[in-house]
């Protein structure tokens, strides 16, 4: 079952995304980076961004997707709380969605700055289930 | 931490002898406490820095080392071009130059004590602060490329500040060899709406009060006396710098193999200094300095209007400015000979000291000051570098407190409200978007600032001079 949790890192936090494909990894994985920035059950889905992404290797690709989320989110100045994620070889398409940061309802935590090569992993565990992980500078 | 290979060389002093690929030592300047408390991995990552190529002496951790990203946080690394030294994105971090400035006031605590609360809710309106907040400089790519070239300067000659705050900035308010044409589009849209602001997580704008001074006659110099109002700024060079960290440690990880560097830890993305990728690096992130420099200077000026108007006696001349997370091209003298080096300070501070040739004259006879964030219910602490903290750590001390608890353990430990409610019972008023976010920044969740700075000061690495305790704290 697709799920998302925050792991611990002294200074900032990590973001961890499980599914039955590295798409539904990368998928959870992006839940759980807005999740740390505000509660996701506040974000309504109100404005679609297209995303693409390429990169020679899959966890290259899982910190590179976070990143143009990441960018996204700044310049915009918008949160995400749906996403669709197809990775055809070392080509991400994606379609996020969400709203204006809205202060007061929002009530943000922290800016990414942004996801790190630290802890990163991308890996099938035993079960099949895909784990996409790293932190995330905030 | 397991320090049981560590050789105690005095209370504070540490050292991990070189093995395995390690090409030089690792010293650790904190008391047997202050490392116990440190994670594993700043042992790790200290020990990856040391196996780098062209690092020169040791692989320094400051008092308030803690896990960062290739480099420990309170990461000290010094590298030699001639002999195939690195710089490192990863060294540097995603916030270049992230640092601390403070102003003084001229006034005394019992003059502010009285309007804090009409203070801080003028500083929370007029400081952008946190996520989502935009200032209201919107730069065109003309002025970008300006801002990027001429760093606190530029913000001076723009109107946001004073000709003799230049003095008081590290490399006079202006980085120089900042090359804006390797700053790519997407850093300029990050940074286009974000110049004067404080962003977010642990930056603050604080009023504080000097609570205690323990160097009469170098606080006398520096114009600071006991009960005396100073300000403090602690933020970066926001969304620009970040991109610049993202893109190039993404870059200078690929590349590392056709450099030949075989990294330990991808995040520690390195490249030649004298490779293309490096001197690009270089160029960006030195550019990447003057926006850090430039945000700091046009928030000051944002802080004066506000002072103005509430306490008009109010001058607040700068005090100095301190960047943290930088690679700068610095002279050391190493056993006895002089070299021209690189060093990477990753959330350490700069700390040279008396008679260094970049400080301005007034400061020459007692060295750079040293400012120390604490947490916003602690204390912030000011001190200044030393000649044995030349030879120590090439002229480093540590940067704040260190975190000991995650953000995820602090948020299900305190409530925003309660802790807001209270600080102000002690006297502290805070102002934040995020309760949350407060949470996340509670003074429990840092370690006791007193402890590193004592340590680094035990060490020479730096000499206390002053303690400062927050009144007022606008959070990010």
């Amino acid at each position: 079952m697709a799920s998302w949790e925050h792991f611990s890192h002294e200074a900032d936090i990590g973001v961890r995304g499980r599914g039955e494909s590295p798409d539904a990894a990368f998928e959870q994985a992006a839940l759980a980076l807005t999740a740390a920035i505000t509660d996701l059950a506040l974000v309504q889905r109100d404005a679609q961004v297209d995303i693409r992404c390429h990169a020679p290797r899959l966890d290259i690709l899982f910190v590179d997707w976070l990143n143009a989320i990441i960018y996204e989110m700044t310049t915009r100045s918008m949160l995400f709380r749906e996403f669709e994620v197809r990775i055809e070889g070392q080509e991400l398409r994606a379609q996020v969605r969400g709203e204006s940061v809205d202060r007061k309802r929002h009530q943000p935590v922290v800016e990414p700055k942004g996801a790190t090569f630290t802890e990163l992993l991308v890996t099938q565990e035993d079960d099949g289930q895909w784990v996409a992980q790293c932190i995330v500078d905030v | 931490m397991d320090i049981t290979a560590l050789k105690r060389v005095s209370e504070d002093h540490w050292e991990l002898a070189p093995t395995g690929k390690m090409r030089v030592p690792v010293v650790f300047y904190a008391d047997r406490a202050l490392l116990e408390g440190m994670d594993d991995k700043v042992q790790q990552q200290a020990r990856n820095v040391a196996s780098l190529p062209g690092i020169v002496k040791a692989s320094y951790v400051m008092p308030d080392g803690h896990w960062g990203y290739g480099f420990p946080i309170g990461g000290v690394g010094a590298f030699d071009a001639e002999q195939g030294g690195v710089v490192s994105a990863g060294g540097v971090g995603f916030d270049i130059s992230c640092g601390v400035r403070c102003l003084l006031t001229g006034l005394r605590t019992s003059d502010v004590e009285p309007i804090k609360e009409q203070l801080a809710d003028a500083l929370f309106e007029r400081i952008p602060a946190g996520v989502g907040s935009t200032g209201r400089i919107h730069l065109d790519d003309q002025e970008m490329t300006a801002m990027l070239e001429g760093g606190a300067r530029w913000a001076v000659d723009r109107g946001w500040g004073r000709s003799e705050d230049l003095e008081r900035i590290e490399e006079h308010g202006c980085m120089r060899g900042a090359e804006p044409q390797y700053i790519s589009e997407k850093a300029r849209h990050r940074q286009r709406d974000e110049m004067g602001t404080l962003g977010s997580g642990n930056h603050y704008l604080e009023v504080q009060r000097v609570a205690e001074v323990l160097d009469p006659e170098v606080a006398n110099q520096l114009s600071i006396a006991q009960d005396d109002v100073v300000v403090s700024i602690h933020c970066g060079s926001r969304g620009l710098g970040h991109q610049v960290g993202t893109e190039f440690l993404r870059e200078m990880a690929l590349a590392a193999e056709k450099h030949g560097i075989e990294l330990p830890d991808l995040e520690l993305a390195c490249a030649p200094l004298r490779s293309e990728v490096g001197r690009r690096y270089l160029g960006a992130m030195r550019a990447g300095i003057n926006c850090a420099l430039a945000n700091r200077q046009i928030i000051t000026h944002l802080t004066r209007e506000v002072f103005s108007r509430v306490l008009s006696k109010a001058e607040l001349p700068l005090l100095y400015d301190v960047s943290h997370n930088t690679c700068k091209e610095e002279e050391h003298i190493v056993d006895g000979v002089q070299r021209h080096l690189f060093v990477h300070r990753k959330g350490a501070t700069r700390a040279f000291g008396p008679g260094h040739p970049d400080l301005p004259e007034q400061l020459s006879e007692i060295g750079q000051p040293v400012l120390i964030g604490g947490s916003m219910g602690t204390e912030s602490w000011l001190l200044v570098g030393t000649a044995e903290g030349m030879s120590l750590a090439f002229g480093s001390a540590c940067h704040g407190a260190g975190r000991r608890m995650s953000r995820h353990a602090a948020k299900k430990q305190w409530r925003g409200s309660k802790l807001i409610k209270n600080l102000a019972h002690r006297g502290i008023i805070v102002r934040s978007v995020s309760m949350r976010g407060v949470a996340e920044e509670a003074p429990g969740a840092y370690k006791d600032v007193r402890a590193v700075v004592d340590s680094a000061d035990r060490a020479g690495l730096a000499r206390k001079v002053a303690r400062l305790q927050p009144m007022v704290c606008i959070k990010g």
